[in-house]
């Protein structure tokens, strides 16, 4: 339905975007026990760490393999051997995920084959698996990163299985999923007597549990060994569109089927979920369930009164964005302004006119006149400036708290969806005043003039 | 990079740095680039320090050169605060492409500064340096300079890539960057015997409103802070300062020593945490004024107010002291604060049981030393795990660090106070004192550790 445009100007104003690597570093840390490595100089290490601990609030693992001027010009296989061995010794890591970054990129390591060398000369590694995707700085975005790493670690650990499991499945979760998100996710497959194998696995290693003990690698996350046994499950739930490629490679690797849901959320998103889950599994779908469905309903409908004919701009990747303007233009919403950091398969699909990849500032630009504005934390001057309700939703959210807990799957994280944005509509509705229906004057800022001016 | 590689070896020979000339010189000559160990290392790179160390200046935009990790994973996460533009905030890069990467980026940086001066009209344009342009060889201070003369703006050039060291040498090459494009550029529209430089400080959580107030009592003007709450004007006309303050850290020595050299202006290193070391700097910026020909009466009017000031704030913490006395503090801070913060909490009867050291200079480490004693904990390179476990057995009562250690602290069950630059709270001059023994009071005494600490109760059953 939308046009796609890519802005054709010099100069990033605002960034929406944020790079692979930290994407593809996100991924790997929903993995149990692994260490995730930046392959470039220590600084992007140190901003994806910052960034991470203010969004989830955790203690993040993540390190560098800390090139310098010198040994990117020489390569930087010494380092990787280096980063491995110090790792190792200080972490026992079970799995270590390597990305690389624009810098190592552009001198053009080749790390795979970096990578067997080291192996060849320290065969006690041969027990450690060590995942290593292409990232660079300058290619792509923050969801891309994700879904590489991703692809590559299916495409390395997943093992072909003749015997399939009956009841179990593969989740393949989108970066635009929270930990709270999993947690639900997780809860709804299991209530079907099935039993999945979430990859990447946030909820366990960065749902803010406080631990007995202290752990330099990440704590909870998809174990390697369940990583390796996805191959013998019946079918691959593919959430969220970036992640088709890693289901592709399951599918070529293990012979497993796969279904793809863009969305869960929404009423017949999570529909069509469910109905699958029942199918899947042969059993009748929960009375949990349908009573969830009934109160999302009657959310819809109590909420319909303040959505209808509202304005919207978003700024997010294009998962998160299509699952949000979706809703939202199931609720009677105009999505005014779409912006987004990477091409999908999904932009065109979004419900506007008109998707644009760029940045805040051009969200900004378009946004004046809109009745909400949902992106992530660094929407809070723009919000400012142009004094409209403000909705966080994306990464990084450092400024509220609880970013790892917020829902946006299911029944009943929609319907609490609906009700936070609902109360934000009712919170900021005008009220009628003497002058609201007086003739348009200039600068009039009664309901009727805004309306006309529009 | 010729220019580069020569400008991170002069920056290193700094006589005024004293951690360089303890080498010898073929240590020297190694650089900045001491070598880290890959897989355990954790600091920012000298681009970011460089953003630090500039971004304060308020109204100019901060445009980085590179690809989208270096600005998009990072901008606007600094908490250094503006009583004016808003600009500084701002995130401004090139977020360059594979394209660019191939062709190089030059040809899009000189547009994006177009872009910046149509849209944004800012006084001037710092174009920041980051590794994968550097790389490529995009020449950023020949591009600036063709830039200032199209534009007739100031652009200036901030050589510090990722890439050439640490966050350290970023301030350095940052305070270059100012020496040689902007300071001196400007004049001021009046001078008076009463006006100074700050150097150093970067008004984090509106510090440097702690102690303004303060100088203005004393009609002692600040010219120019550099950068903290900066305009640019004020930076690059700061060379009619009279004397000026060194905040407590070498990171920007090179600015304080060769404005002394070229412009006469005599500069001290001080501190603004502690009482103390605050009616110190005090102090001493009144005496270089009065040498440098301001009226004498000025030190007795610092003293008057030294001597309100403390009282007050004596006063206002004499609450806390009992309250406070013998806790034990960790006290995790990148080196230069170090000692200054030592200092601060001992003063109100706080015990130091460990403090790090990693990026001390050797004259820091001797001052933590006559602080704490011969036998004084310091690490210098303590392991998360270790950090750890010295709160889990409770041998600290609290730890102070920057916010990516604070989880260390509160997975222990212990409590935690920030004290690096994303922190909320102002605790320079004597209000900030008071401020930060009242917020160690607070995370101390909180309710929740008890709560959080016990176990729950079918736990408890077990062990019992
Ligand atoms: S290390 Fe280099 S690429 Fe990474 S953030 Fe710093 S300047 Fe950018």
């Amino acid at each position: 339905m939308a046009v796609v445009s890519v802005l054709r100007k010099a100069c990033a104003v605002n960034p929406l975007k944020m790079s692979q690597p930290i994407g593809g570093a996100l991924a790997f840390m929903g993995l149990d026990n692994c260490m995730p490595v930046l392959h470039g100089s220590q600084g992007c290490t140190a901003f994806g760490l910052v960034l991470f601990v203010r969004h989830f609030r955790e203690a993040i693992p993540l390190q560098t393999t800390a090139m310098n001027e010198v040994t990117t010009i020489m390569g930087g296989i010494d380092n990787i051997e280096q980063a491995i061995l110090n790792i190792v010794k200080r972490a026992k890591p079970a799995i270590i995920g390597i990305c690389s970054t624009g810098l190592t990129e552009t001198k053009g390591d080749d790390v795979d084959g970096y990578l067997k060398l080291i192996r060849k000369k320290h065969p006690e590694l041969d027990t450690l698996p060590i995942v290593y995707v292409s990232t660079p700085d300058y290619k792509d975005a923050f969801q891309d990163g994700w879904a590489n790493a991703v692809t590559r670690i299916v495409q390395q650990l997943v093992e072909p299985a003749p015997k399939k499991i009956q009841n179990q499945v593969n989740i393949l979760a989108g970066s635009h999923l929270s930990p709270g998100d999993i947690d639900e996710i997780r809860e709804i497959v299991e209530d079907f007597g099935l039993s999945p194998i979430v990859l990447p696995d946030l909820s366990g290693s960065l749902d803010g549990h406080v631990p007995e003990d202290f752990s330099p690698t990440t704590l909870g996350g998809t174990k390697v060994d369940a990583v390796r046994s996805m191959g013998q499950s019946v079918v691959t739930l593919v959430l969220g569109e970036h992640m088709l490629s890693a289901a592709v490679e399951i599918g070529i690797k293990a012979e497993v089927p796969y279904t793809v849901f863009d969305r869960l959320l929404g009423l017949e998103a999570n529909d069509r979920f469910i109905a699958f889950l029942s199918e899947v599994s042969g059993k009748p779908v929960p009375l949990k369930y349908r009573r969830q469905r009934s109160q999302l309903v009657d959310a819809m409908l109590d909420g319909h009164f303040f959505f209808g004919g509202k304005k919207i701009a978003i700024g997010a990747e294009p998962d998160l964005l299509w699952a949000i303007s979706s809703l939202l233009a199931e609720m009677g919403c105009e999505i005014a302004v779409a912006v987004t950091t990477t091409l999908s398969p999904m932009l065109e699909k979004i419900p506007a006119k008109e998707v644009l990849v760029g940045d805040l500032e051009d969200m900004e630009m378009r946004a004046k006149g809109c009745d909400l504005l949902i992106t992530h934390s660094h929407g809070r001057q723009m919000a400012e400036r142009l004094a409209i309700p403000f909705l966080r939703m994306g990464l990084p959210i450092f400024d509220r708290l609880g970013a790892g807990h917020k829902l946006g799957v299911g029944y009943r994280g929609t319907r609490d969806l609906i009700f936070e944005i609902g109360n934000l509509f009712l919170a900021n509705a005008h009220e009628a005043g003497p002058d609201t229906w007086a003739p348009l004057q200039e600068g009039g800022s009664g309901n009727g003039a805004q309306a006309a001016a529009h | 990079m010729a220019g580069l590689t020569t400008k991170v070896q002069e920056v290193f020979d700094e006589p005024g740095c004293d951690k360089n000339q303890g080498k010898s010189e073929k240590e020297r000559k190694k650089g900045c680039t001491k070598q880290l160990q890959p897989g355990a290392a954790a600091g920012g790179c000298a681009f970011d320090g460089a953003k630090i160390a500039l971004q304060p200046i308020t109204d100019v935009a901060h445009l980085v050169h590179g690809p989208i990790a270096c600005e998009g994973n990072s901008w606007d996460n600094r908490g250094a605060k503006s009583s004016g533009s808003r600009l500084y905030r701002t995130g401004f890069t090139t977020d360059i492409n594979e394209t660019d990467v191939v062709y190089g980026g030059e040809k899009r940086l000189f547009k994006a500064i177009k872009e910046i001066l149509d849209k944004y009209d800012p006084p001037a344009v710092f174009v920041y340096q980051t590794c994968v342009t550097a790389l490529i060889g995009d020449d950023i201070d020949a591009l600036c300079k063709a830039a200032s003369e199209k534009f007739g703006k100031p652009i200036i050039p901030v050589n510090a890539p990722g890439f050439v060291g640490s966050k350290n040498l970023g301030n350095k090459l940052a305070g270059e960057a100012l020496l040689d494009h902007v300071i001196g550029t400007e004049e001021p529209e009046y001078t008076t015997p009463y006006d100074i430089n700050i150097i150093g400080e970067y008004n984090l959580a509106g510090e440097l409103w702690q102690v303004k107030p303060l100088l203005d009592e004393l009609g002692v003007r600040i010219l120019s802070c550099i950068s903290g709450d900066a305009r640019y004007h004020e930076v690059a006309s700061s060379h009619r300062a009279k004397a000026a303050m060194m905040v407590c850290s070498k990171a920007m020595i090179n600015i304080a020593r060769k404005m002394d050299e070229r412009y006469d202006i005599p500069f001290f290193e001080g501190s603004f945490y502690g009482i103390s070391d605050m009616s110190d700097s005090l102090r001493q910026i009144a005496q270089l004024l009065v040498q440098k020909g301001a009226g004498p009466d000025l030190l007795e009017r610092t003293e008057n107010l030294i001597a309100r000031e403390e009282a007050r704030a004596w006063e206002m913490m004499a609450p806390y002291r009992e309250r406070l006395a013998g806790k034990r503090v960790l006290l995790i801070t990148g080196g230069v604060k170090s000692w200054s913060v030592v200092a601060a909490l001992q003063e109100v009867g706080i015990e130091i049981v460990g403090t790090s050291v990693k990026k001390s200079t050797k004259e820091d480490k001797e001052r933590i030393k006559e602080l704490m004693g011969e036998d004084a904990h310091m690490f210098d390179d303590m392991t998360p795990r270790e950090m750890y476990a010295m709160l889990k057995d409770a041998r600290a009562d609290i730890m102070l660090s920057g916010g990516r250690s604070q989880f260390i602290a509160l997975k222990a069950k212990m409590p935690w106070l920030d004290i690096n630059q994303e922190r909320h709270h102002a605790y320079a001059g004597y209000d900030g004192m008071v401020a930060l023994v009242r917020e160690i009071d607070k995370a101390l005494y909180n309710p929740v550790w008890e709560q959080a600490r016990k176990p729950a109760p079918w736990e408890a059953a077990w062990q019992s």
